[in-house]
């Protein structure tokens, strides 16, 4: 594990990535609290104007300060994506731990369903659910969640099937362990690895999902900012104004990238067999 | 063999059935219902028009003739545009669809498969760095962004297409440029990978040591191999593309099935959801059905079991 952590960390890339993360973070958290504007307050006479000292990058059509309203909706987004990632990552790995635990027949059923279910097409119900209930903001998370488990349950059955045969869960059986106590003990402990590779893999999937609602205006709803209603506003005015589109735009694709270099990064260090990186 | 197919059919039909009852079951949670918006209609209009539409009948009975339309294949009205089958709504909205989603899926692999041979045949080169550093910000760059970037660039400034809409063929180009371009870094790094991997095997060896050139080593011999998990990858995704993606669809104001499926949401047009729905499920099933066969054909190793 540390070795991992060590392997992780030597890569200027990495590190980079961590970097960057951390501080929107922090900027998102606190940047709000130390701005002299509110993220929905309205300033008319100075509608849509491009970067100034006073609007760091300027205000959008309707005068509201643009970093605060990204600063903002980085919040929401950052927020969307780690807890929806979250509710993905407990239901996929209670579903894996009883597929692989159980075996046989439960095992075969339950992964069939699985197989089922990622034939689902998934957008179509999320679209459905969000106009059902009426576009509430707890049901953003349920219903990412509820779509990107599938892959984690696939990835902690395969790991659980392979470790529970193993002599070391075999001799903690025989020395009288109870069966929670294997699996707090002995299997969690192998499976987490995996699971944090591919949480760091499913956030930038769960962010791209809620921009993608919002953009289309079924997510967050106005005049709350996330990362996605500041994209779909952009982009209806980007003739005009392009940087009510490029400025959050650039905000998002770094965060995306630097996940993705972070997951890739948690991956080659801590599966070294993978060929990402030889 | 026979068996596979029987028992992918059975999960196909399983996969429907399930699509038109949890599409159901979301549809009439649907506040409103269907008629309700429409204005100013009289209590009993409104009547006639649920016992018109069967909305006056028991949720069983009511799911019941859904699967029947789709048991007979005697596809029903849409709530919303009267008059009109569900099935000419998607076949009208599935070309659009589907003319963005081929040719997106032609840039994807003319561009993706190329780049990513070029990468894995120089490892840890400037070459491959850069390269898969393009890769990997072409994934993290949204349709949302790349969309109206495109369509600002070469349809406003260059004035080479129409910013938006449908109305001659080179309106395909944007949009299956914006999807192309995003699919096209997914199948560079997978191709990548799968080549090192396969570049590794002892065949490959073997084929270098009869003294065969680089290039019809990797062409000839590895790809074939290294395809495999853009296989994987393809099988979801081509029945993504032809479906069309709903962002592009929006962004370029494109008639295809994505947006009507929004509209069928937003206008609580239960038939017209549950029909969009099935076509999609259906494609995703037939997608995966044939990713399993080609997998099968490209490498003896794999058995194909029910």
């Amino acid at each position: 594990m540390q070795a991992a952590w060590r392997r992780f960390g030597r890569h200027r890339l990495n590190a980079a990535a961590l970097g960057f993360l951390i501080l929107l973070i922090v900027m998102c958290v606190f940047g709000p609290l130390v701005s002299p504007y509110a993220q929905d307050a309205q300033n008319l006479e100075l509608k849509a104007v491009d970067a100034s000292s006073a609007h760091w990058l300027g205000t959008d059509t309707l005068g509201r300060d643009m970093l605060t309203r990204i600063l903002h909706g980085g919040r929401v987004s950052l927020a969307v994506g780690l807890l929806a990632t979250l509710v993905a990552a407990c239901i996929g790995v209670a579903y894996g731990l009883i597929s692989g635990l159980a075996g046989g027949r439960v095992d075969a059923a339950m992964m069939r369903v699985v197989d089922i279910l990622y034939a689902f097409p998934f957008i179509n119900f999320v679209i459905l659910l969000m106009v059902v209930f009426g576009r509430q903001f707890w049901l953003i998370f349920v219903a990412i969640g509820a779509v990107e488990w599938l892959t984690m349950a696939r990835v902690v059955r395969g790991q659980v099937l392979a470790l529970k045969n193993l002599e070391f869960v075999t001799a903690a059986k025989a020395s009288g362990a109870s069966f929670g106590h294997i699996v707090r003990k002995h299997l969690l402990p192998n499976v987490i690895g995996p699971v944090i590779i591919y949480t760091s893999l499913t956030v930038p999937g769960v962010m791209l999902l809620e921009a993608t609602l919002s953009f289309l205006g079924l997510g967050i709803q106005p005049p709350n900012a996330s990362w996605g209603v500041l994209l779909g506003d952009g982009s209806q005015v980007m003739q005009t104004y392009p940087w009510l589109l490029l400025y959050p735009g650039l905000f998002f694709i770094c965060t995306l990238l630097a996940l993705n270099i972070l997951g890739d990064g948690l991956r080659d260090a801590f599966d070294p067999k993978s060929t990402a990186q030889e | 063999m026979i068996r596979f197919l029987l028992s992918r059919l059975l999960q196909g039909i399983l996969v429907i059935l399930a699509v038109i009852t949890i599409t159901f079951a979301l549809s009439r949670l649907l506040p409103g219902g269907p008629i309700q918006s429409e204005k100013n209609a009289s209590p009993e209009a409104i009547a006639a028009q649920r016992a018109y539409l069967g909305l006056d009948k028991p949720w069983y009975v009511q799911l019941g003739l859904q699967i029947a339309h789709y048991v007979t294949l005697d596809l029903p009205e849409s709530f919303h545009f009267k008059g009109r089958g569900v099935d000419e709504i998607i076949a009208s909205g599935f070309p659009v669809s589907a003319a963005v989603g081929l040719t997106a899926l032609m840039i994807a692999l003319g561009l993706g498969v190329p780049l990513g041979a070029y990468a894995a045949m120089r490892p840890n080169t400037l070459e491959d760095r850069a390269t898969m550093l393009a890769a990997t910000l072409g994934i993290c760059t949204p349709s949302m962004i790349l969309g109206p970037v495109i369509a600002m660039l070469l349809g406003l400034k260059l004035r080479w297409f129409n910013a938006s809409g449908w109305y001659e063929a080179s309106d395909v180009v944007m949009p299956a440029l914006t999807l192309g371009l995003i699919y096209s870094a997914q199948i560079a790094r997978l191709t990548r990978g799968g080549l090192r991997e396969t570049l590794a095997l002892e065949f490959v060896r073997t084929a270098r040591a009869k003294g065969a050139s680089e290039a019809s080593v990797v062409f000839l011999h590895a790809l074939k191999l290294a395809c495999l998990p853009v296989l994987n990858f393809l099988g979801p995704a081509a029945a993504g593309l032809l479906t069309g993606s709903i962002i592009v669809e929006a962004v370029f104001q494109l008639p295809g099935l994505g947006q009507f499926f929004i509209a069928s949401a937003i206008n609580r047009d239960m038939n017209l959801a549950i029909a969009i729905s099935v076509f999609y499920a259906s494609l995703i099933v037939l997608f995966n059905l044939l990713v399993d066969l080609v997998q099968a054909w490209l490498n003896p190793r794999i058995r194909l079991h029910a």
